[in-house]
């Protein structure tokens, strides 16, 4: 049908309109109202922040960022970094948001899988199963969160002292300073195995896109597990043989009044870590479930028809269509999750919030102080909501 | 316990320190500075004292089973009201943690501080604060359990100790453990409740504050024989009152109410005898009851505000003597200048 013409009328441009200088014209109503209300909206930031600046210098109350060089002197327990107090206030807001984002990224890790497993136990047809996972989710999620950490804080400082720590096995102390675990002693080798296992993972998630690439084509089922043995499992124990293989440990021992060598959990690292991931399991547990149920009936049915198992029919068809459903409010919890570790300062655990609350109480500079912390919060939220964003984007259904 | 009172205080504060400062500009050229100098006024037009205490520190400032507040610092802020409206029920006490006090008394939610606060060159300098008077003079100690077989506080290579955050305490502890070269871990807790309790619990083998708050926190426990206080002084804590600098009339109010508590002691003015001293021969006591001087009115108070303070009140001794003896507190540096102590007054003259 090449013979077809389009219609005259489709191809006519829309009338010139002429810019009006009058009140009838919508587009200068338009310009006039938007440079109104960025204009007043500019007045304001301008006149809030001139205040602000002008009142704090009336009142002789320091103002910038010029602190952050200064010696905090301030003690830190427990540090991602290396850490003493001789070091800059920005360094110790560092060493507070590294332990930040250790709970955080922990605790999103953990209360995901906990609370995926909660969720589908409380479909299960065990009558036991679902019930216990029903009295769970109802409890812990109608309990404040902050008594919830202090009760586990409170348990774990119950524990009895370290002369008379428990060892459930050989090297491993339990006590009301944390619990001591055997560590190795870190040396380069290790950190170059760890580098060649992440290597390997990347060379066999490419291998496996390739094969499965491959098998589309001509059908072919490949084996990739022993491409995955050797890449992630070969590869690292051969460097770290090359290297020397160096095996000691550093095995805690009662000196003084404390363990001294392996690492430690602390009381309260491990108090807030167990409070929101028992707290915010619950809410996910809620989300999965509502995510599964969410998958037609039909869908079970058909995938059973098929001959899968249940395990399959979870695995291969419902999860993947449930997730769809999880992932956006899922977002929410993780970021509540990052947002709820500020309360941290109530066990001290030392948060940014904690240090930079003692940043700003020791320089007085609480604005600047604050701001930090906003800064931080909005940037680790910022960063989660993107990259969840994108990973809805990627798992959502592909519509033609 | 107000676990929830935790974090809102702060984010209150911090909320309400951003809104006084930005906000009160409508015609800011006249009114930011005004703002700041006319403490004394707005005290007087409200009919009531602002006074920020301590949450509760035993012999401090601590309420009563009937929600009274009472302790040393307490009674400086009933002094000050006495001495501003004669009458020392017309307080309003505002608990504040060590976190937020400094916040609170910027953003002009309490007009005076009475809160176990060291008076530190930085403090007065960049924190927009003056200290008048120093009510108690202080030091920083350890407190360890008996049972631990600790005597002296530089055993205490590898322990754990309890810290507030945020206070001199903190940096007094990581320059002590330095120049000793001690090597500590330690545990801060902002609320002085939980810290306790984490001490009292074992999470810790030492805690550090000033020696008054360790007599304080040994007297409130079930039995105060099972902890020890160690010998070491490690640090000056001079704990003074704060105001807002800028503010000289104010702060001349608070520091000659405090001379006024020390020169009543010195010459002998109690509260039991303050209402018969009108023949005493002695000039510098008629010039305190104002009977002659008008030292009153060069304060802009009236000319009997000493009598009504000392009769309310009573004076350093007796405030000493009433919440600080019944802990296990010594007179020791707080005696007067004429005892061997630091406690001196200028002459009411």
């Amino acid at each position: 049908m090449s013979q077809t013409t389009i219609d005259p009328r489709l191809m006519r441009a829309p009338p010139k309109r002429k810019l009006r200088l009058s009140w009838a014209d919508e587009r200068i109503r338009g310009v006039v109202w938007q440079v109104l209300v960025v204009g007043i909206v500019g007045t304001i930031v301008w006149w809030l922040w001139s205040n602000t600046v002008h009142n704090l210098e009336v009142r002789k109350i320091a103002t910038g960022f010029g602190f952050l060089t200064r010696e905090a002197g301030l003690p830190v327990a427990e540090s991602v970094i290396e850490y003493s107090p001789t070091d800059t206030y920005l360094r110790a807001l560092t060493v507070g948001l590294l332990n930040t984002l250790k709970v955080a990224v922990v605790g999103i890790v953990l209360s995901t899988i906990l609370g995926t497993v909660i969720g589908i136990a409380r479909l299960s047809r065990n009558w036991l199963v679902a019930k216990l996972s029903a009295i769970y989710v109802e409890v812990i999620r109608d309990l404040p969160l902050l008594l919830q950490l202090l009760f586990w804080y409170t348990i774990l400082q119950s524990l009895p002292g370290p002369r008379q720590a428990m060892q459930p096995v050989p090297g491993v102390f339990l006590s009301n300073r944390g619990l001591k675990l055997p560590w190795l002693d870190w040396q380069d080798a290790h950190s170059l195995a760890l580098l060649a296992l992440l290597l390997g993972a990347v060379v066999t998630w490419f291998y496996r896109r390739q094969a499965l690439a491959k098998r589309i084509l001509d059908g072919q089922p490949r084996r990739i597990w022993p491409v995955a043995l050797g890449a992630m499992g070969a590869l690292p124990v051969l460097v770290w043989a090359a290297l020397g293989a160096p095996w000691t440990a550093d095995w805690p021992e009662l000196r003084g009044f404390n363990f001294r060598g392996g690492v430690t959990v602390s009381p309260e690292f491990f108090a807030l870590l167990l409070g929101l991931v028992l707290y915010t399991a619950g809410f996910i547990a809620e989300i999965v479930r509502a995510g599964i149920l969410a998958v037609p009936q039909g869908q079970w049915e058909a995938a059973q028809a098929l001959g899968l198992h249940p395990g399959q029919v979870l695995r291969q068809i419902v999860l993947p269509q449930a997730l769809r459903v999880i992932i956006p409010p899922m977002t929410s919890q993780y970021l509540n999750i990052t947002k709820n570790s500020s309360l941290a300062v109530a066990i001290g655990y030392q948060d940014i919030v904690s240090i930079a609350n003692t940043t700003l109480n020791q320089t007085g500079q609480a604005i600047e102080g604050i701001a930090i912390i906003m800064l931080v919060y909005l940037t680790i939220s910022l960063s989660i909501s993107l990259f969840m964003n994108w990973y809805n984007a990627r798992i959502a259904l592909v519509e033609r | 316990m107000q676990p929830f009172g935790l974090s809102f205080a702060r984010a209150l504060g911090a909320a309400a320190l951003g809104v006084t400062l930005a906000l009160p500009g409508l015609a800011r050229a006249q009114q930011a500075p005004a703002a700041a100098a006319n403490t004394f006024d707005a005290v007087k037009s409200r009919g009531q004292l602002v006074c920020g205490v301590n949450t509760g520190l035993a012999g401090f400032a601590q309420p009563d089973s009937q929600g009274v507040w009472r302790g040393f610092d307490v009674e400086y802020c009933r002094a000050v009201a006495t001495a501003i409206f004669g009458d020392p029920n017309k307080v309003r006490y505002v608990p504040t943690t060590a976190q937020n006090r400094f916040t609170a008394l910027q953003s002009g939610e309490v007009d005076v501080m009475a809160r176990n606060t060291t008076w530190t060159l930085s403090r007065d300098t960049s924190l927009g604060l003056d200290f008048p008077a120093v009510n108690f003079y202080d030091g920083q100690g350890f407190m360890v359990k008996t049972a631990l077989g600790v005597k002296s506080a530089k055993e205490l290579e590898g322990a754990t100790i309890c810290v507030q955050p945020g206070t001199t305490t903190e940096q007094n502890l990581t320059d002590w453990a330095r120049s000793n070269r001690i090597k500590f871990t330690p545990v801060v807790i902002e609320r002085l409740e939980e810290l306790v309790s984490a001490y009292v619990a074992g999470r810790c083998d030492a805690y550090t504050t000033d020696v008054s708050g360790l007599a304080a926190t040994r007297s409130a426990q079930p039995k105060p024989a099972d902890h020890l206080i160690l010998p070491e002084v490690i640090s000056k804590e001079p704990l003074a009152l704060g105001v807002r600098q800028g503010d000289a009339r104010f702060a001349d109010v608070v520091r000659w109410t405090h001379f006024l508590l020390l020169s009543a002691e010195e010459f002998g003015i109690t509260q039991a005898n303050v209402d018969k001293l009108g023949n005493d021969p002695r000039p510098e006591v008629q010039r305190i009851i104002g009977k002659n001087g008008g030292l009153g009115p060069m304060l802009g108070l009236a000319d009997d505000w000493a009598v009504k303070v000392v009769k309310a009140i009573g004076n350093y001794g007796e405030v000493f003597d009433r919440h600080l003896k019944p802990i296990g507190i010594q007179r020791g540096p707080n005696a007067q200048w004429n005892q061997g102590g630091l406690q001196f007054s200028p002459p009411f003259r």
